[in-house]
């Protein structure tokens, strides 16, 4: 660690207290280096075995890393929770200005405890942290509203964060996200809903501090090799032109676009709402995380007039990326930018994981056409492919929960599916909905044994890609594979690089730059410590009644093709017994 | 050698990635946004793009008018060269600009003033920032 970092400072909150204080930990930064690494570890300190995720006893702890703040890319903020949509380990990474502003506050991890009885948010700038009183931003329609006005009243601006929940937060929904500078999310597994439990509407971080290197020569020139790599490598490109979008086109061709609730894995209409699409129409804004040159946020400009009034129009600002651009749009056989547009403007203002959403209004869409649910249930609602306003309906309604059905829809597609059926067509992994990748084996067995239960914890959907054309990968190899990059992946997230730029971070860069930032620690070593990171967060899930289990995996995957052609069920079950084995029954 | 200074192309390519802002405290060697004396903060939400503050390296500067130590004395190509031994940290400075271009520094509770040594375009991506020659043409500056 560098000297006099303040990295190993704790801030911890209690909120049922209103009381702060800061520990200084530094073993666990040496032994963990930061991210994942410590979140891990503090969440297995402070959450209780069994703890009820709603209930005061689930911390919300936020870590950053060594290298932000002194290197680009490396400004994602990791959130450590206990999931009140899987009932297990939370873990939501997000970027925004969140992780500069936490480690230039001076700060490595934030731990937040017990709940207020009022609604509060948290300003917390360097080292004074304030309890401030949001009644009067509790219940406000939509998020947007709520960052403008932390924005106005609060100091640090360009120094700072935002973190805010939307309505769905605050009504406990278990897939309601965390936003932070208007279009970066704690997205997934209901972060938002453990704010709202707490009656946390917010939080404010603000801080400009130095962090004063010893190897200053080394520090600049490791610097300009990673940053020259960032702005110039073709690795980068597809984020910064098109974006994440760009994948819309190539996934459709192959046959893994997952549409209308994966009863089809292509969308005749792609081209409607590609990368391509949207930048030629729509895009009307780039934008960066702090400390990212790459600037992969993408921003629709929205045009439409009010239909009172003549030649009278606003225009809206909406982020768009490839996971909404399935869930909200070919999952929903949504073929209308415009209407996606208008979807995607509604999940945020709500606060709701516009995955999950997108995943379990697919779900509601079949149900519906299958008769398990009527238009009494919908309160009158009838769902079909493509009416992106009935859709919209849909999203107010699960927030608002006005009755059972929607209280249900509130709690994620698989307790939906146990209350009404459909589980053949309930699309979801480990208790998470799934990802917008049909690719074949390697997208079901990554989001199943994946720590998190996302695409990005092992990129099985990319193993599939790799393998089309080639001799059928032996699930016994394709559980390495992934086990191995998931490894692999828990020294990116512990350093908190952003997962996009795992190209211009290779293990040798990561060495020099880890040595700068006075971590020396060798290759071997470094191996070890991303087994022992994934190791650690299973030990949490198993602690929390974590099993690995083929015979939930909703039938719909094995009858819809893939880009490798049919699934195969026994496959799966071959690979996940071998995970099972490898992952769970390992020796401690 | 004929002196130049930093000046702006134009803010509306700004994506916001602070980059400049890390390259201007990184001239010293050090991490961190403690020393940097430029800001990019949005105009009012990401949605609106961003205000980028940098010195204007005034002919007459309005800072080097209110300095009570004469800390503060006129570069040949605009602007000013701040002298640390004479700063007592009064401020004036900082309240006379009303672009917000004197930054304070929290660590040393001293004023710091861009020196226009270009560093900071470098590592602009989007080639928002530009050096250019005292004589040029300017164009105007955010914040509009």
């Amino acid at each position: 660690m560098l000297l006099n970092d303040p990295l190993s400072n704790i801030l911890f909150v209690d909120l049922s207290k209103k009381e702060f204080w800061v520990e200084n930990r530094r073993e666990l930064f040496d032994n963990y280096l930061g991210g994942s690494g410590v979140g891990i570890q503090l969440l297995n300190e402070t959450c209780p075995q069994g703890a009820k995720p709603l209930s005061p006893e689930n911390p919300i702890i936020f870590t950053v890393g060594p290298l932000t703040g002194l290197y680009p890319l490396a400004s994602k903020t990791v959130a450590m929770f206990k999931s009140p949509l899987t009932g297990n380990l939370g873990e939501s990474h997000c970027g925004g200005r969140s992780a500069i502003a936490i480690r230039l506050a001076g700060y490595g991890a934030l731990v937040i405890k017990g709940a207020s009885d009022i609604p509060l948010y948290l300003a917390i700038h360097q080292d004074k942290v304030f309890f401030r009183d949001a009644t009067s931003l509790w219940g406000m329609g939509s998020n947007f509203t709520v960052g403008r006005v932390i924005r106005e009243i609060e100091p640090g601006d360009g120094f700072r964060t935002i973190m805010r929940i939307g309505r769905a937060g605050e009504n406990l929904v278990s897939y309601a996200c965390v936003m932070t500078e208007t279009y970066r999310h704690f997205g997934r597994l209901g972060l938002g809903a453990v704010f709202g439990s707490k009656k946390l509407k917010g939080i404010v971080v603000s801080g400009k501090r130095s962090l004063p290197v010893g190897e200053k020569k080394e520090y600049r020139t490791s610097y300009d090799e990673i940053y020259n790599a960032a702005v110039s490598s073709t690795a980068m490109k597809k984020y910064h032109d098109i974006g994440t979008a760009e994948n819309v086109s190539p996934l459709n061709e192959l046959g893994g676009l997952p549409t209308k609730n994966l009863t089809e894995q292509r969308f005749p209409e792609a081209s409607k709402i590609s990368g391509e699409a949207f930048a030629e129409r729509y895009l009307g804004r780039r934008l960066a995380c702090s400390h990212c040159p790459v600037g992969c946020i993408h921003i629709a400009a929205l045009r439409e007039s009010y239909e009172d009034e003549k030649y009278f129009y606003k225009t809206s600002m909406i982020s768009y990326d490839y996971e909404p651009i399935f869930a909200l749009g070919s999952m929903l056989g949504i073929n209308d930018p415009e209407g996606f547009l208008r979807l995607m403007d509604q999940v945020e203002i709500l606060g709701l994981d516009a995955m999950s959403a997108g995943v379990i209004l697919a779900w509601a869409t079949e149900a519906q056409n299958h008769g398990l649910i009527s238009e009494k249930e919908t309160e009158g609602i009838r769902l079909q492919w493509g009416d992106y306003h009935a859709y919209m309906q849909m999203t107010k309604k699960i927030v608002d929960q006005s009755n059972p059905f929607f209280h249900a829809l509130a709690q994620g597609i698989n307790h939906a599916a146990s209350l009404y059926g459909g589980k053949e067509y309930a699309l979801a992994f480990g208790g998470n909905e799934m990802p917008g990748y049909h690719t074949g084996p390697g997208a079901y067995i990554g989001v199943l044994i994946g720590a998190r239960h996302s695409h990005l914890d092992n990129a099985g959907y990319s193993v599939d890609q790799k393998n089309i054309g080639k001799p059928v990968m032996s699930p016994e190899v394709l559980v390495d594979t992934l086990i191995a990059e998931e490894e692999w992946r828990q020294i990116l997230s512990s350093l908190v690089v952003c997962f996009f730029a795992r190209g211009i971070y290779p293990r040798d860069i990561i060495l020099k730059t880890l040595n700068v930032a006075g971590f020396p620690i060798n290759s071997e070593e470094l191996t070890l410590l991303g087994k022992t990171i994934l190791h650690e967060k299973l030990r949490f899930k198993i602690r929390e009644g974590y099993t690995l289990n083929v015979d939930n995996i909703p039938q719909r995957i094995f009858q819809t093709p893939s880009s490798l052609g049919l699934i195969d069920k026994e496959y799966i079950r071959t690979a996940v017994e071998y995970a099972q084995k490898k992952l769970l029954e390992a020796p401690v | 050698m004929e002196k130049s200074r930093l000046a702006i192309v134009d803010t509306e390519r700004c994506v916001g990635c602070q980059s400049c802002m890390f390259a201007c405290a990184r001239r010293f060697g050090d991490g961190g946004l403690g020393k940097t004396c430029i800001g990019v903060k949005s105009a009012g939400g990401l949605e609106r793009g961003f205000v980028v503050i940098i010195c204007r390296a005034c002919d007459n500067p309005p800072c080097a008018k209110v300095c009570p130590t004469n800390a503060l004395s006129l570069r040949e190509s605009g602007g000013v060269n701040l002298d640390l031994k004479k700063c007592i940290s009064c401020r004036n400075c900082v309240d006379a600009c009303i672009m917000k271009a004197v930054f304070w520094d929290n660590e040393n509770n001293k004023p710091m003033i861009c020196v226009h040594c270009g560093y900071c375009v470098g590592f602009c991506p989007h080639n928002v920032l530009k050096m250019e020659k005292k004589s040029s043409e300017v164009i105007p500056v955010a914040p509009q």
